[in-house]
């Protein structure tokens, strides 16, 4: 069992948080993480940045390109977090697009990813028959989790094959949009949760985009073990930094569901 | 001809090892749907009537194929230009939006979007977005968008609205990116309407099959012009490559027929300064597509160098790639410098001003060996007007 899967099964109301790596200062990776860890984030996305994000908004190109900008790279990043585990407990997925990962090498990249305990990967652009045909046995080996989406527009059969083949978690796209878009959650929403949630699926799901606050995360709670923050953590970090009280004081105003 | 030709695609969507589907999840019903029922649409007698009929009264082919005598005369062969330059909005592009735009209609979307690097696409999508009443939206780059002002105004004219790709190197790459985020926005009744044979499958194959009409009266026009009944040669530049994709289509199976396609190598194939995607690129993935594209050594996507701003595309399209790959096309290139003395000597020798684009593929004229009695086809894919500021400024009118 990786730390996703165990955390699947331990926690409920998962609070995950994106961000993408060297952003927005190279080194800033680590100390992000570490302040997220502090702050009570059960799960991070780890963006690894790329120049054509297409299924990305505003916020999230442009921590992609100042961070490419700062030097970052899928190299650089294993070199940054290749003592993580000395301090980090939380389970760690890479999120990114296909073309990095296949010049890396995808044997390599998912080596790597073993080596310095990363949980999974999430890679939107590459298709599930791909993965399934190339992929998925490398991936399994290795204990690392291929993280798949769906999107309201998901058929129900699609997404029942799909659930067959996880083994993380399933990331619930919240709408037909891209990330950052617009906040709060409508009916018609949360009867496509519902939808889902009435399949009967075996793999949990945690559901992004959209959400941004306290408001929306504990109403995705309702209908998934979780939701993650992205693009609003990422303005966070455009705003103030790599700084451990705001991340701090971010993560609580979402998380903390003690005061009602 | 046959769908089972080794150089189409396959079954999955794949021209040998290139091609595909590589998008994320939330175009996957779009792409699916489209996948479904292009074929069933293009084959339909309905439709065909349609396209066709617009082919030859809107768009005004057969384009010509001409014989170009003292060109020929220079290079001591037959140099046969085939005329899209003469097509309704100036290329060969046209053949692709009407195609397209019936497509849509038989789906029922009543949107439209596509990108645009020099206009020369968005002023076609926007011609057949007015004829057929439909709403287009273009995205086209904001550096594009400086650089090419009067196309901006032929699009807005026909009623398109102009959305500037503020992202990255704010070009073609990222007026498709933004293109594609509108489509995962509106993914009910909303068509991308794309430009070359690149992007996800069937795009690819779809937009190859739209401008095939190129290579289908290649073949007719060769036998009523010569006593041949094939061409020794077909020469298209290639960006995206759909201009050469229609060139090429019906000689695809007859080896016979040597295909070349002309990449733009700007200030020189190793000048850092090129867009010879096959000569300097090597294997990615760009736009929902497995090709060879431009890209650092971390695989982030680099930004391509041209003069000619409709072949500087980092990728190229599956089916170059795999042609090149099987040794079927010979891809070559042409520096900035060679595209401008071939445009100068094609409009003093024949009275015709090519497109910059166009004009790489006339300088394979001089890089290549020809027969006194080869019949050598060249693809004119547009004409000059759009790019008179360039022949300005260089050749000092």
């Amino acid at each position: 069992m990786n730390r996703i899967q165990k955390l699947l099964q331990e926690k409920k109301d998962i609070f995950s948080a994106y961000f993408t790596a060297g952003y927005p200062h190279l080194e800033d990776t680590m100390p992000v993480l570490e302040a997220l860890q502090e702050a009570g984030t059960d799960l991070v996305e780890l963006g690894m940045p790329f120049s054509d994000p297409l299924a990305d908004g505003p916020t999230i190109q442009k921590s992609s390109e100042d961070a490419l900008e700062n030097g970052m790279s899928i190299k650089k990043l294993f070199e940054q977090i290749k003592d993580m585990r000395k301090t980090i407990d939380m389970p760690i997925v890479l999120m990114g697009y296909f073309n990095p990962v296949f010049k890396y090498g995808v044997e390599a990249f998912v080596a790597k990813c073993k080596e310095v305990g990363v949980d999974g990967v999430i890679l939107p652009d590459l298709p599930f028959d791909e993965y399934n045909d190339k992929y998925q046995q490398l991936f399994e080996d290795a204990n690392i989790s291929n993280i798949f989406l769906i999107t309201p527009q998901t058929p129900d059969e699609r997404i029942k094959l799909i659930d067959a083949n996880s083994n993380g978690f399933i990331y619930m796209v919240s709408s037909a949009a891209v990330t950052g878009a617009k906040s709060g959650l409508s009916d018609q929403q949360l009867a496509y949760f519902n939808r889902v949630n009435n399949l009967g699926l075996s793999t949990p799901r945690i559901i992004g985009f959209g959400i941004s606050n306290k408001e929306t995360f504990t109403t995705a709670c309702k209908y998934a073990s979780g939701a993650i923050v992205g693009s609003a953590f990422v303005k966070l970090l455009a705003e103030k930094g790599a700084d451990k009280v705001s991340i701090n004081d971010f993560v609580k105003g979402i998380k903390d569901t003690s005061e009602k | 001809m046959s769908d089972k030709s080794k150089y189409q695609v396959d079954e999955n969507g794949m021209y040998g090892r290139f091609g595909g589907a590589f998008i994320p999840e939330m175009l996957q019903p779009n792409i699916d749907n489209l996948k479904k029922v292009y074929l069933d649409i293009i084959n339909s007698e309905a439709f065909q009537k349609e396209y066709k009929s617009l082919l030859k009264d809107y768009v005004g082919r057969p384009s010509p194929l001409y014989l170009a005598k003292r060109l020929s005369e220079k290079y001591g062969t037959n140099v046969y230009l085939k005329r899209e330059d003469l097509n309704h909005t100036g290329a060969h592009k046209i053949n692709n939006t009407v195609g397209q735009i019936l497509i849509a209609k038989h789906m029922g979307k009543e949107r439209i979007i596509a990108e645009t690097g020099a206009g020369q696409h968005g002023v076609a999508t926007a011609t057949a977005c007015a004829l057929m009443g439909l709403k287009c939206v273009v995205y086209m780059g904001e550096v594009d968008i400086k650089r090419q002002a009067p196309n901006v105004a032929r699009m807005k004219m026909l009623g398109a609205e102009v959305k500037a790709a503020q992202s990255g190197s704010k070009t073609l790459k990222d007026a498709t990116n933004e293109a594609m985020r509108d489509w995962i926005c509106n993914p009910e009744d909303t068509f991308y309407l794309i430009g070359s044979v690149v992007g996800p499958h069937p795009y690819p194959d779809m937009v190859a099959r739209l401008q095939a009409i190129i290579s289908e009266e290649i073949a007719w026009q060769i036998k009523e012009k010569t006593d041949k009944e094939y061409p020794d040669y077909v020469i298209a530049c290639v960006g995206g490559g759909s201009n050469a994709a229609g060139s090429f289509y019906h000689f695809l199976d007859d080896e016979r027929v040597k295909l070349v396609a002309v990449e733009a190598s700007g200030m020189g194939v190793s000048s850092g300064e090129t867009a010879a995607t096959i000569a300097m690129g090597d294997l990615g993935v760009i736009h929902g597509s497995k090709t060879f594209l431009m890209q650092s050594d971390d695989g982030q996507i680099t930004e391509p160098y041209s003069i000619s701003a409709g072949l500087d595309y980092p990728g190229i399209g599956p089916i170059h790639a795999h042609l090149h790959d099987t040794k079927r096309a010979t891809i070559i290139s042409a520096t900035d410098q060679e595209a401008l003395d071939s445009a100068l000597e094609l409009t003093q020798l024949e009275g015709i001003i090519p497109a910059l684009e166009s004009s790489h593929a006339l300088a394979a004229l001089g890089k290549m060996k020809f027969k006194p009695d080869d019949a050598v086809v060249i693809t004119i894919s547009g004409r000059g007007d759009k790019d008179m500021e360039t022949y300005m400024n260089r050749f000092g009118f």
